[in-house]
């Protein structure tokens, strides 16, 4: 089997029953990417399949197979901190830092989702093209990645910052 | 997890070829009920048949409704402007289910047929008419706080967790199956099942039937249709209480609607004696008050969710009257 992981061709032959997240850190030792609940309920495990966000622990990686998947260790670019990165730093977006490779893939993918205009279940109008950002979109739309630490004010500023540097866009507290 | 085989099929036709020849299969699409499911042992398939890569279009219908594949994944149903702006209260409520990550995944297809997420379904220490036909049911004496008051049985009091689904059966969706006895359409009204003595059995779908897609037909009142659920926390819960609403006025009087509810039915519950009590009646306080509660007579509330036929009128009749308001507004503008 083979996935094209950070760039980097992969390859290995794993049982059906391996998860992606298992195969990220058992076979690739990305240990990057963490495992909290393996049921799809803490966002521990996020990260980005072809750009989208995903939960690893409930996907097999036999269905992955030929996929390019992003992980924490795949955010920075040339020793540089990938902006999400730096503004969690910037902003204490964090305390044990357990939850944060999954909260910043998360991130991430939530960016691309703006930039494609896509809705949350708190956009008012959605039949409106552009969504409008406030606050509480940036909180429903990272309401799939848990912080027991509760560093969530943190981590709303940051995405925040970014959004803010990257897109122009400025969001309320 | 018990070990699988895994085929990987190229469409529906393959997948129900590989079914038919393999024991007990199962069809996976985005693996985000399934998966977790078979974590727990509560699933144990000896082969899993990937269907992820049916069709992944929605296409429009010469009549102005949409085909969606059965492959579409649940994020990509959501943001097509087509369904924004036609469908919104499907939008909504797929936006309303789940995570974002999880909405990546899933796929059409999968929602329709997750399973419940009773707990005692999911705890294999405990007694289950749905994991273990003739076990019994814990949860009827259990804690029922997130269990059905419609459609319930001395079976089974599991509740359907589909979002989506409740849109569906307010749109009158049809779905479209594939099985070795060729192809069929089946109301999604009809397509879940009452539990009564077989709760084990959830849907019409017979044995290697598949799913290929979901048709909405065009339906102009769903312009201003919308989803509003009420769940234990703000975001990532399932619900409650759901409810899915349209109507359509003439003048005064109460045209058309649609009315579904999502977190009281053992399936996804159309109101159709709400329904039936609206239509061709005016659009009056009093009229909504009389069709919430033919609705609710049905109700069969446990102590742990008796507050859920009060939280139930109260949404209906919010939502309705809302809708109302939007109607006359929409006609006037």
């Amino acid at each position: 089997m083979q996935w094209t992981i950070n760039g980097q061709v992969r390859e290995a032959e794993v049982d059906f029953r391996t998860s992606l997240l298992d195969l990220l850190r058992e076979q690739f030792q990305l240990s990057g990417t963490k495992k909290g609940c393996n049921q799809g309920a803490c966002g521990a495990c996020t990260v980005l399949v072809d750009g989208e966000r995903i939960n690893a622990c409930l996907a097999l990686a036999v269905q992955y197979q030929g996929r390019e998947i992003t992980t924490v260790e795949g955010l920075a670019e040339h020793g540089k901190l990938h902006p999400v990165q730096a503004a969690f730093v910037e902003h204490d977006g964090f305390q044990c830092g357990y939850c944060t490779p999954g909260q910043l893939c998360s991130a991430v993918g939530m960016i691309g989702e703006l930039e494609r205009d896509l809705p949350s279940a708190v956009t008012a109008d959605l039949a409106a093209g552009q969504i409008e950002w406030q606050r509480d979109e940036l909180r429903e739309r990272m309401s799939g990645n848990l912080c027991r630490c509760g560093a969530y004010n943190g981590i709303a500023d940051a995405i925040a910052a970014v959004l803010a540097e990257e897109l122009g866009e400025e969001i309320a507290r | 997890m018990n070990a699988f085989d895994y085929h990987q099929a190229a469409d529906g036709t393959q997948a129900i070829e590989q079914a038919v020849r393999c024991q007990q299969a199962k069809y996976l699409g985005g693996g985000t009920n399934l998966v977790d499911l078979m974590r727990e042992t509560v699933e144990r398939p000896q082969t899993l048949i990937d269907v992820t890569r049916l069709s992944r279009d929605i296409t429009d219908t010469d009549g102005g409704g949409l085909i969606i594949g059965a492959a579409v994944t649940n994020a990509a149903l959501a943001g097509d402007a087509r369904v924004r702006r036609r469908y919104p209260l499907l939008a909504r409520a797929i936006l309303s289910g789940a995570s974002a990550q999880i909405r990546n995944m899933a796929t059409v297809g999968g929602n329709l047929l997750q399973r419940t997420r009773c707990a005692y379904f999911y705890d294999t220490a405990t007694r289950c008419n749905k994991r273990e036909p003739g076990a019994g049911c814990d949860a009827l004496e259990g804690f029922h706080r997130y269990h059905a008051i419609f459609g319930t049985s001395s079976s089974c009091i599991a509740t359907h967790p589909s979002d989506m689904a409740v849109a569906l059966v307010a749109l009158d969706a049809r779905v479209h199956l594939r099985g070795p006895a060729g192809d069929r359409q089946l109301a999604i009204t009809e397509l879940h099942r009452e539990p009564g003595e077989r709760p084990d059995l959830e849907t019409e779908l017979q044995p290697e039937e598949l799913i290929v897609a979901v048709e909405l037909p065009p339906l102009a009142m769903a312009v201003h249709s919308q989803y509003r659920k009420v769940r234990d926390r703000a975001s990532y819960a399932f619900a409650l209480v759901s409810v899915a609403s349209m109507v359509e006025l003439d003048g005064d009087t109460i045209a058309d609607t649609r009315l579904a509810l999502g977190g009281v039915g053992t399936k996804p519950w159309r109101a159709w004696q709400a329904e039936a009590a609206l239509r061709g009646q005016p659009a009056t306080a009093a009229t909504l008050a009389a069709a919430v509660d033919a609705e609710l007579a049905a109700a069969r509330p446990l102590p742990g969710n008796t507050f859920k036929v009060e939280l139930a009128r109260r949404l209906m009749i919010a939502e309705l009257s809302q809708r109302l308001s939007d109607a006359r507004n929409g006609g006037d503008a």
